[in-house]
């Protein structure tokens, strides 16, 4: 307990070394990485197709983490950019005809533009003040999903059935399996661009914005743009998620993006460690595996077991996996001097 | 060479032999995944959680039915292992849970699944994979589609062809009626409406006056009401669930609207809806009925109410009666089990819905006298007859004959 104490006590470490808390050392990222890609050729087809769901909201969790960890602003909108990324992918398929890896840039273009767009009356917001608009987008996401003016398009409340892609080139393995390695290429590429983001110049801008506004601005930051920035950043990486949501269930309808769906996402933040971006992945598994186990436990009271078990998390660990891991990695140091 | 010939004459007449005597016990006892000796794997997907978690009382119910068959010796000697899984009414999760049911659990089939969208995001892939979807619980008319989807079955009497009946009895009793819908906005009140619309045909457009929409997340619908009044509708087409359905009454009642008023069977409850909205506002209220009203007086003495009432106390004491969830659960599990009991020891996938599509003339103890369950290669909707009603005093008194209206998906 105590080690977790001084963790806690101490001043959190992004502000004092940004750029490495943000990510993994080398090592421990190729052990991530190797783990990631061999995993598969060991298990069956139902753990891959999990696999895969872990990774795509992770990426949705990773985009909220740079909204709020990066620039520090709320967000509980997530599901409504979620939402439009997975049916622009399933309306380019199905009704376009379009191949399912080019309608990722146009999903992940459209929710930029629309991340950007909103994030200029956001601009006036701050705080739960923000986090209270962004609800209002999610709650009125899936009804305007229904609407009859886009029926044909959206297929209504009967939702969109989109197809399963085969693997290219005669590859010898199941669609499951490409499908996981596919969206595995392209969480590692958002990753890095993520990381590098943060890193440069934007990434440090984005930071300034989130630790003292008025500091920030006195620096020359142009507030309002980076902080639309940020807004379009995230609400781009939710939209090729949720492209890659749509092709692996095969599905989309209003009623997968209610507003729950952007409690999770930000519950996997929180979980996963805010400002941590390798804890994305962590805050995925965390809300697809917990509600599992928690169904396991008791069928009638799953939600309050769910309770009780986040409650322990945010107990022990306040800072999520990012704790974990720098005790980990303390008692890793330790070990090393003995 | 004459001794290798006579070996090898040897050796093929006991293949032959080993062919037949294996081929026979084949015959005999046939399994697919999910099916032993001992046991049959049947999985299931509720919303036990979410905003439609009312009707997860359907799959307590099942599995306190399949509690009793066990209990009972099982099925053929196998006794029923029943998994259920939440949903929460999200698609994707359905889909999570329905391969998680299929790939890791390795279940013989998936049993009434709750819900049109969720349903909807797995129609593709248990067809795909070849396992069955058996009596899904949505009242929607696309899963009676045998030709594309062989490998999906609805139960209950489809939304679309419940309004034809309305449609049919209206345009023969008021010809000259300016109808007023008011519908949940959703692919249920859909469902709903389009049927009407396709009943009354090319009169459509003249004879509603109005449609009316209204969202789950309001809290009273009573401006709605007023506003249909406003239009002097002579027939009210009330399409809304229970609680909505309860308010509709007693507020039409309130400002003196007395149209020609068809409620919906959803609501239909006498305990959930005409009760709460007040008995002297539901007279004369037309709707239909497959199902015994477990509130309803004239099954006190019925032989199919009372072994309902014994299963209730012995094995699901917890269960709310007058739930008409319950019944529906009760009454599509002993569905199920007719269908096993049909399939002996061939517990295939591809047998369970040969027997699952060759019910003739089933009668539950559920369902009104006259009304049976009834599939065939190309009808997959096990349930498609209702009877119209009408309420007076404090119960439904039914009318006219059983009236079957199938609707092709």
């Amino acid at each position: 307990m105590s080690a977790v104490e001084d963790v806690v006590t101490e001043a959190p470490a992004v502000e004092a070394v940004p750029k490495r808390s943000m990510t993994l050392g080398y090592g421990t990222s190729l052990v991530v990485l190797a783990a990631l890609i061999l995993t598969p050729l060991f298990v069956k087809n139902f753990i891959i197709f999990q696999m895969t769901q872990i990774l795509y909201f992770g990426l949705a969790v990773l985009a909220l983490n740079i909204l709020t960890g990066g620039s520090g602003q709320f967000s509980l909108g997530q599901s409504a950019f979620y939402a439009v990324g997975a049916y622009t992918s399933a309306i380019l398929m199905e009704h376009v005809g379009m191949n399912y890896a080019l309608t990722l840039p146009v999903a992940g273009a459209i929710c930029f533009g629309f991340g950007f767009l909103f994030g200029q009356p956001a601009l006036r917001l701050s705080g739960v003040y923000l986090a209270l608009a962004t609800f209002a987008l999610a709650v009125a996401m899936p009804q305007l999903l229904k609407l009859g003016y886009f029926e044909h398009w959206t297929g209504g409340v009967q939702g969109l059935v989109v197809t399963k892609p085969d693997a290219p080139f005669g590859l010898p393995m199941s669609q499951d399996m490409w499908l996981y390695y596919f969206t595995l290429a392209i969480t590692i590429a958002i990753y890095i661009f993520s990381v590098n983001l943060l890193k440069s110049r934007s990434g440090r801008a984005f930071m300034a914005i989130r630790d003292n506004e008025i500091a920030a601005s006195a620096m020359g930051v142009d507030v309002a743009l980076y902080k639309t920035l940020a807004f379009g950043v995230s609400a781009g990486i939710t939209g090729v998620a949720g492209g890659l949501g749509a092709i692996a269930v095969q599905f989309v309808a209003p009623d997968s993006f209610t507003i729950t769906l952007a409690i999770q996402l930000f519950l996997g933040m929180v979980v996963g460690g805010v400002g941590w971006l390798p804890g994305s992945i962590v805050g995925a598994a965390f809300i697809i595996f917990v509600p599992n186990i928690a169904e396991g436990i008791s069928k009638g009271l799953s939600g309050a077991v769910f309770g009780v078990l986040l409650f322990l998390v945010i107990f022990l660990v306040p800072h999520g996996a990012r704790q974990v891991a720098i005790v980990a990695q303390q008692l890793i140091g330790k070990l090393k001097k003995t | 060479m004459p001794a290798i010939q006579l070996r090898l004459g040897a050796l093929s007449a006991a293949i032959a032999v080993l062919a037949v005597t294996s081929s026979g016990a084949l015959a005999q006892k046939k399994y697919d995944t999910g099916a032993t000796d001992t046991e049959i794997k049947i999985g299931n997907i509720m919303p036990y959680s979410g905003p439609a978690s009312a009707y997860g009382v359907i799959g307590k119910t099942e599995e306190a039915y399949f509690k009793k068959i066990n209990a009972e010796g099982g099925i053929n000697g196998r006794k029923i292992n029943f998994i259920s899984y939440d949903d929460a009414y999200s698609p994707p999760k359905t889909v999570e849970q329905a391969r998680k049911l299929v790939e890791s659990d390795e279940v013989l089939f998936i049993f009434d699944p709750l819900g049109t969208p969720p349903n909807s995001a797995i129609h593709k892939y248990m067809n795909s994979k070849k396992v069955p979807q058996l009596f899904v619980a949505t009242g929607a008319t696309k899963w009676n589609d045998p030709k594309e989807f062989p490998w999906t079955m609805g139960w209950q009497p489809n939304y679309q062809s419940e309004t034809q009946i309305y449609a049919k009895y209206i345009l023969k009793q008021m010809p000259n009626a300016k109808i007023a819908v008011l519908y949940q906005n959703d692919d249920y009140g859909k469902d709903y409406l389009k049927g009407l619309k396709d009943g009354l045909g090319a009169k459509a457009a003249s004879m509603i006056v109005i449609e009316e929409s209204y969202e789950t997340s309001e809290p009273t619908i009573d401006s709605h009401i007023v506003k249909l009044k406003s239009t002097n509708a002579d027939v009210f087409i009330n399409i809304t669930t229970p609680k909505f359905a309860a308010q509709a009454i007693k507020k039409s009642a309130e400002i003196g609207w007395k149209p020609l008023h068809f409620l919906n069977n959803v609501s239909s409850s006498i305990g959930s809806v005409m009760k709460p909205a007040g008995f002297e506002n539901g007279q004369g209220i037309i709707s239909s009925a497959y199902l015994k009203d477990t509130s309803d007086p004239e099954w006190k003495n019925d032989a199919g109410m009372k072994a309902f009432d014994e299963f209730l106390t012995k094995y699901f004491p917890e269960g709310n009666r007058i739930d008409a969830n319950v019944m529906f659960g009760y009454t599509v599990a002993q569905g199920i089990v007719h269908v096993l009991k049909a399939c002996g020891d061939n517990l295939t996938r591809e047998n369970v819905m040969k027997q699952a599509a060759s019910i003739k003339g089933l009668e539950l103890g559920g369902l009104l006298p006259g009304i049976k369950v009834n599939t065939s290669a190309t009808d997959f909707a096990p349930i498609s007859a209702v009877q119209l009603q009408r309420f007076k005093g404090e119960a439904w008194e039914r009318f006219g004959d059983i009236i079957d209206a199938d609707v092709g998906g």
